[in-house]
């Protein structure tokens, strides 16, 4: 039983940490799917999570400051859109601007605004999201293994936990079962195709966009109103790039994304749980090592265990409707 | 003409500048920056209470990355700041470097020894305040299990823990100390995402009262603590305030003292160099009692910790320091 309760604890603690990397590399998905490759995740996330941050604070409401997330990361993403999909320049480079742009400007509009050092003020109350109890979590938690798993591992997450799950098998839907989706897919592996029939690029490509700002942000306002109550200069710490890596680790698809981000997200909290405790045989492991072994792993899988990941066929180039 | 006129209005200058005031006093802070509610922003209320004591103004900088430590204080060294006042062990190698190029300047640093003529080295006794914060702790513990968070995983924090994990086993001998760093790079001092995910893991484990020692990150774990109606002890600076109610005490270090003399030690021509340590009875550290604590505090453990203050004071405990042998023999 005891081995039991620590297995589900760890996992609450993944889904926790995966919550970010999940919304964060369906966003990629969009983006990439339709050739527009993105390096700006990153800053698209932080600049999503000091908004939240920002508005939460002023309007005490968690909802709007969702809002602004979602508004303020569409708008770095239509410009990365503006950069690389209008005026076709190099789509790496204008993704590293947005990080650029963001890690700067949320800590200069955090200190002119609220003068705290780049943070927001704390939040408490309805200004962040609180953890809610899926019925009958109460009353099942004496059933054994199933009250437990249902009461401390699917019971008791934020809303937008369970709004990112449910956008898994949404992104899959909408890529593959809708009209949408396939011209999305299909813009992105030919878009020679895509104009012969009739269907604009650019206007494709926007909405991909678009879709990856909207989810950006709400990875960036989990962050700072879930997770944590309030915005801390630099506080995405790499997770956009994580997601990045998870993106290209599951090939493209959503529901391999998902696991992937759960991998990363499990290593992440075994390396914080196994700290300082002793394991049979080997004794105790050294911090170091428990916290390099998510790049190892990452690594390792990489290069043998699950094959060439191939990115969409014309991803990276803009596309010029004559040559 | 023209090049004597300018020298002539440049040596002008700088004459009245050198007269305008006698000392020209400079901060630099380190990763994190000058609000972090923590060690940086101890430093900065130090300089703060000089100013308005003094009417001195100070010129400060925060450093954005490490490969900016050396440039910055180049520049404060060639403005001819005096004295220059560095927050933090990871200027040392910059430092070593700039106070033999300016041997006419005196430097402080805080956290590290530097053995130069012109630098004043303040370090503090932290395990001896980390004691006193761990008898609080597990007296307040009803399970039995405390917990350390540090930020980046380097001897200094070590010798946090250790002074923690000391006055935690000498008040109950059958107490549980779970601890975790946040990371090896100095991103560990701002991640509050990370810590509040460590400080819920021990939560799990059954710990109730968790010391952070982490920075910025502390915050994180300080706002865990509060979500789950646990205690968590601040670090540095009095950290009671940031959730009160939820702050069970503050392990004080006081910076902002060094940073206070270091400037009127200068101010009145009697800057001493070489090493400077503050430990209890110094008043280099303490716990924090304010009114956000008081009703968290019963008598019987603000007693306890008297007692071991008392005993650290006369010698009679003497609190192991972590950095002298690199093990921790609690």
């Amino acid at each position: 039983m005891e081995f039991l309760d620590t297995l589900i604890v760890l996992l609450q603690s993944t889904i926790r940490v995966s919550v970010p990397l999940i919304l964060a590399a369906l966003a990629g998905l969009y983006s990439e799917r339709s050739g527009v490759f993105d390096i700006g995740l990153e800053g698209k996330m932080l600049g999503g999570a000091f908004a939240a941050g920002a508005v939460a604070a002023i309007t005490g409401s968690a909802w709007l400051g969702v809002l602004a997330a979602i508004v303020v990361a569409v708008a770095l993403a239509l410009v990365h859109g503006f950069a690389s999909i209008t005026q076709r320049g190099n789509q790496i480079v204008s993704g590293v601007a947005i990080n650029f742009i963001a890690a700067g400007a949320t800590v200069i509009l955090g200190q002119a605004w609220f003068h705290q050092g780049g943070r927001t003020p704390p939040l408490s109350g309805g200004a962040r999201f609180t953890t809610i109890d899926l019925p009958f979590a109460a009353e099942l938690a004496d059933v054994p293994v199933v009250g437990a798993i249902y009461t401390n591992l699917l019971s008791g997450h934020y809303t937008l936990t369970y709004i990112a799950f449910a956008l898994v098998p949404f992104t899959w839907w909408v890529l593959f079962r809708t009209r949408f989706g396939l011209r999305l897919r299909a813009v992105g592996e030919n878009p020679g195709a895509v104009d012969t029939a009739g269907i604009s690029v650019i206007w494709l490509r926007y909405r991909a966009v678009i879709c990856c700002g909207i989810l950006t942000g709400i990875a960036g306002a989990y962050l700072s109103l879930a997770m944590t109550a309030g915005f801390v200069k630099g506080m995405t710490a790499g997770k956009g790039f994580i997601a990045l890596a998870a993106l290209i680790f599951a090939k493209w698809k959503p529901v391999s994304v998902m696991y992937a981000c759960l991998l990363f997200g499990f290593l992440d909290a075994l390396s914080i749980r196994m700290q300082g405790h002793r394991l049979p045989l080997i004794g105790e492991v050294p911090v170091q090592f428990m916290q390099a072994l998510p790049y190892v792993l990452t690594v390792v899988l990489l290069a043998g265990f699950i094959g060439r990941a191939i990115p969409p066929k014309a991803g990276g180039t803009p596309y010029v409707k004559e040559r | 003409m023209k090049r004597t006129l300018l020298s002539l209005v440049a040596t002008a200058v700088m004459t009245a500048a050198a007269y305008a005031e006698d000392i020209k006093p400079a901060i630099i802070y380190d990763l994190g920056g000058k609000f972090d509610k923590s060690f940086n922003e101890a430093a900065y209320n130090g300089a703060e209470k000089f100013k308005s004591e003094t009417g001195i103004d100070y010129r400060d900088f925060e450093i954005a990355n490490d490969s900016q430590r050396e440039q910055a204080l180049r520049r404060f060294a060639k403005d001819g700041n005096n004295p220059i006042v560095m927050a933090g062990f990871s200027w040392s190698a910059a430092l070593e470097k700039i106070a033999d190029e300016y041997p006419d300047l005196s430097f402080a640093i805080i956290d590290m020894v530097v053995d130069k003529p012109n630098v004043r080295s303040v370090v503090f006794k932290e395990q001896e305040g980390s004691y006193l914060v761990g008898v609080m702790a597990a007296k307040a513990s009803k399970t039995g299990t405390v917990s350390f968070v540090g930020g980046m995983d380097i001897p200094l924090i070590r010798k946090f823990s250790c002074g923690y994990k000391g006055g935690v086993m000498a008040t109950n001998g059958e107490a549980k100390v779970l601890e975790a760093m946040t990371g090896t790079t100095p991103d560990a001092w701002n991640d509050p995402v990370k810590g509040g995910e460590i400080a819920k893991s021990q939560m799990d484990q059954g710990s109730d009262v968790i010391y952070a020692a982490a920075g910025g990150t502390g915050l994180g774990v300080l706002q865990a603590a509060a979500d789950a109606d646990k205690l968590a002890i601040g670090v540095d600076s009095n950290q009671n305030g940031i959730q009160p109610g939820h702050v069970l005490t503050s392990m004080l270090k006081r910076v902002d003292v060094a940073v206070y003399d270091a400037f009127m030690a200068a101010k009145d021509g009697k800057f001493e160099t070489g090493i400077n340590v503050l430990g209890l009875k110094e008043g280099g550290v303490d716990y924090a009692m304010d009114d956000n604590n008081k009703d968290l505090v019963t008598e019987d453990m603000k007693a306890a910790v008297e007692a071991a203050k008392a005993d650290i004071i006369d010698g009679k405990v003497e609190v192991h320091d972590y950095m002298s042998d690199e093990a921790c023999p609690y």
